[in-house]
């Protein structure tokens, strides 16, 4: 792991309420480059509304966005659009466009975003696709692939803008229990190739095993921060130990890699 | 008698199938105007700010509130009234085609709706333009799925046509009228009428049913009915 | 603008006119309603041969314009015996017709009945007029209960075709004077509010019933 002094990511007092709620409330973090932040908590905690929040598909009520000591001017629509560029989301529902093939998928942000040549872009499509061992479905449309296919689509689609951050909203919950494993090995690989990541899953033993910091939300607030090692240690103590204990007691943890 | 009457529909055919071609041409420059105006109409009603959602509001309100019959007349004197000439065949057209616009813009605006969320948001975090978003990615899905609406809306367009008749527009009601005041075989020509507008219907109907098969996205289309 | 032009003669004729159009469309809806009830169950629950007609007769009548219909009721019976008034011919044209499309929506709804809820009922001991009458047609009316009132809205609309066969409702009067005097905008500026207001109305009620009977978390699509 190469970690620079400068964090890629800054996240700082994001705060975000819906009709009268608070949703998130006042979260920070930095993001070092190359790693890999894995966000817990229960349902309902507020991660995935802090990954939408980081790249404002929900805008903020407060909060400042750093991406290599530049501030997002949240507010200017150029600068948005430059910046969710630069910054690659993962849904844990996928959002393939559904008229498109996977290889149409990987190349439009490219062609419409990046201003690629039709040529270029699907050439970087198919390249992509390989490498998330998909050469051969490049063809397919979404409806025609499996659930674990379509995310790995989705994380090439992601991989293809060359993003310097990638935001990964709970990418393996909408699959079956035997379609997790792939999907996970291919972060995995990401991870090991130096990609900066935060992730929002469910999947402990991932976690234990990759994450370089673990974040625990509950209720909007960020309240638990660590090393796997500290925060997951037996005895430890932690919300998060608790939190992952009743897990394993529901049966819930994810599949070992 | 059933063979005189046999005789004059045979005579007077000519006369009326070149009404339906007039007919044709009628519903399908409407139908262009209403998607040409309808789409515009459509994404403002989604994605617009409070007035322009009220402006289409009431576009709508208005031409689906009012008869085709007194639209006709309303803009005959509209167009007297600004001194544009007043030819019959564009009148029904401008009339027929601002009425399918406020009908198709509701076809397409329920396809949007009908859309999941994450389409647009996926392209917003790829970091397309909003308008870049609306081209590539949430009309050419929405505009799919409105094509069994479509096929609605030109049967619905094909049978209002034939009102256009009361301006004088020289299309299958027209002729046929022409023609049965002259001859009073009334049932024949109507009965005969009645067939070729059905026919149309059926051909038109058909080709929509080939358009939609040719645009199907393979594996899709059974999720989304 | 000429205020008496429209006070002392506009608004009496339209209004003339306009008791004339509500006596097309109230016995046309009630009537065409109960005839596409009638046709819609004939074409779920009948025989091989009653549903061919059934489903013909709405082919027929949904692919051909209403215009020619008219034309056909008041002009061309009589060359076979058959002789109505305008006012009856539109009525009689109006009834066939929206029977036509009211039974469409009739049909959609029963067929969407799960037969699952059939089989409840019987399980529960429930003869099939109970079934019919407590569990499909309470839901079945909530499913057609959209398409049906569209239907009655448009109705409404084109119950102005009535003109063609020279009935004068509301779009005959307004065409009268229009002619008369050549002031076709504002004549049916004034024509087209009151088909406005009258579809409004209609709406409103429409949607005032179907929340009314909306049953929680039970779509009506």
């Amino acid at each position: 792991m190469t970690q620079s002094v400068e964090p890629v990511l800054r996240v700082r007092g994001i705060s975000k309420s819906l009709s009268g709620k608070a949703i998130l409330k006042d979260c920070s973090m930095d993001v070092a480059r190359g790693e890999l932040k894995v966000l817990i908590g229960p349902s309902g905690a507020g991660k995935s509304t802090l990954l939408q929040c980081i790249n404002c598909l929900i805008p903020p009520d407060a909060g400042e966005i750093w991406l290599e000591n530049e501030k997002l001017a949240m507010h200017d629509r150029t600068s948005l659009c430059a910046f969710r560029a630069q910054v690659g989301m993962i849904f844990q529902d996928f959002n393939l466009f559904d008229h498109m093939t996977a290889e149409e998928n990987v190349a439009i942000a490219l062609r419409k975003v990046r201003g690629m040549s039709a040529h270029d872009a699907h050439r970087r499509a198919q390249e992509e696709l390989g490498r998330v061992g998909l050469g051969r479905r490049a063809s397919l449309y979404p409806a025609q692939l499996s659930g674990g296919q379509k995310q790995r689509v989705a994380i090439a689609r992601a991989l293809a803008m060359d993003p310097k951050v990638i935001l990964l909203d709970e990418p393996t919950s909408a699959l079956d229990p035997e379609l997790v494993g792939e999907v996970l090995a291919v972060i995995r690989d990401l991870s090991r190739g130096g990609m900066t990541m935060i992730m929002a899953t469910h999947q402990m033993d991932f976690a234990r095993a990759l994450a370089h910091e673990i974040l625990f939300m509950e209720r909007g607030v960020i309240i638990e921060r660590g090393t796997p090692a500290a925060l997951l240690a037996p005895g430890a103590g932690t919300r998060t130990q608790a939190f992952c204990t009743s897990l394993l007691d529901m049966g819930g943890a994810g599949e070992p890699l | 008698m059933c063979m005189n009457s046999l005789i004059t529909v045979w005579n007077a055919l000519p006369f009326i199938l070149g009404g339906s071609l007039v007919t044709i041409a009628n519903v399908c420059v409407a139908l262009g105007i209403g998607l040409a105006l309808g789409v515009p109409l459509a994404v403002g009603q989604c994605y617009g700010g409070p007035v322009v959602r009220r402006l289409v509001g009431l576009y709508v309100w208005f031409f689906r509130g009012v008869p085709i019959l007194v639209l006709l007349f309303l803009f005959f004197g509209l167009f007297v009234w600004i001194g544009l000439p007043v030819e019959p065949f564009m009148l029904s057209c401008v009339v027929l085609g601002l009425t399918s616009t406020a009908y198709q813009s509701q076809i397409f605006r329920g396809a949007i709706q009908s859309l999941p969320q994450g389409q647009l948001k996926a392209a917003r975090a790829l970091g397309m333009r909003d308008a870049v978003a609306l081209r590539c990615i949430i009309l050419p899905q929405a505009l799919r799925l409105s094509i069994p609406g479509w096929a609605n809306e030109f049967s619905i367009l094909l049978k209002d046509s034939a009102i256009c008749y009361v301006l004088g527009t020289q299309e299958i009601m027209a002729r046929t009228n022409f023609v049965a005041a002259r001859t009073h075989e009334h049932l024949a020509l109507f009965a005969a009428a009645g067939l070729l507008y059905f026919l149309i219907t059926l051909a038109g109907l058909h080709l929509l049913k080939r358009l939609e098969l040719k645009m199907q996205i393979p594996g899709y289309s059974a999720g989304m009915e | 603008m000429d205020i008496p032009f429209f006070t002392q003669e506009v608004l009496p004729a339209l209004n003339r006119g306009l008791l004339v159009s509500l006596e097309l469309i109230v016995p046309a809806a009630i009537l065409g309603f109960a005839g596409g009830v009638l046709l819609g169950v004939l074409r779920v629950f009948g025989g091989p041969l009653t549903r061919r007609l059934g489903n013909t007769y709405v082919g027929v009548l949904r692919g051909v314009p209403l215009a020619v219909q008219l034309m056909m009721v008041y002009y061309a019976l009589p060359s076979i015996g058959i002789y109505f008034e305008p006012y009856g011919a539109a009525l009689l044209s109006f009834i066939l017709c929206s029977a036509a499309y009211h039974s469409e929506y009739i049909r959609g709804a029963l067929l969407s009945i799960r037969q699952g809820q059939v089989r409840a009922a019987q399980a529960l001991g429930m003869s099939m007029f109970q079934t019919v009458l407590w569990i499909i047609v309470p839901q079945a009316a909530r499913r057609a209960l959209p398409g049906c009132g569209n239907e009655i809205v448009y109705l409404i609309k084109y119950s102005s075709l009535a003109y063609l066969v020279t009935c004068m409702e509301l779009m005959g009067e307004g065409k009268v004077i229009a002619s008369n005097t050549f002031r076709y905008m504002e004549v049916f500026l004034v024509v087209g509010a009151y088909y406005l207001i009258m579809v409004t109305l209609a709406s409103w009620l429409l949607r005032w019933l179907e929340r009314r009977f909306a049953i929680p978390g039970f779509g009506t699509h």
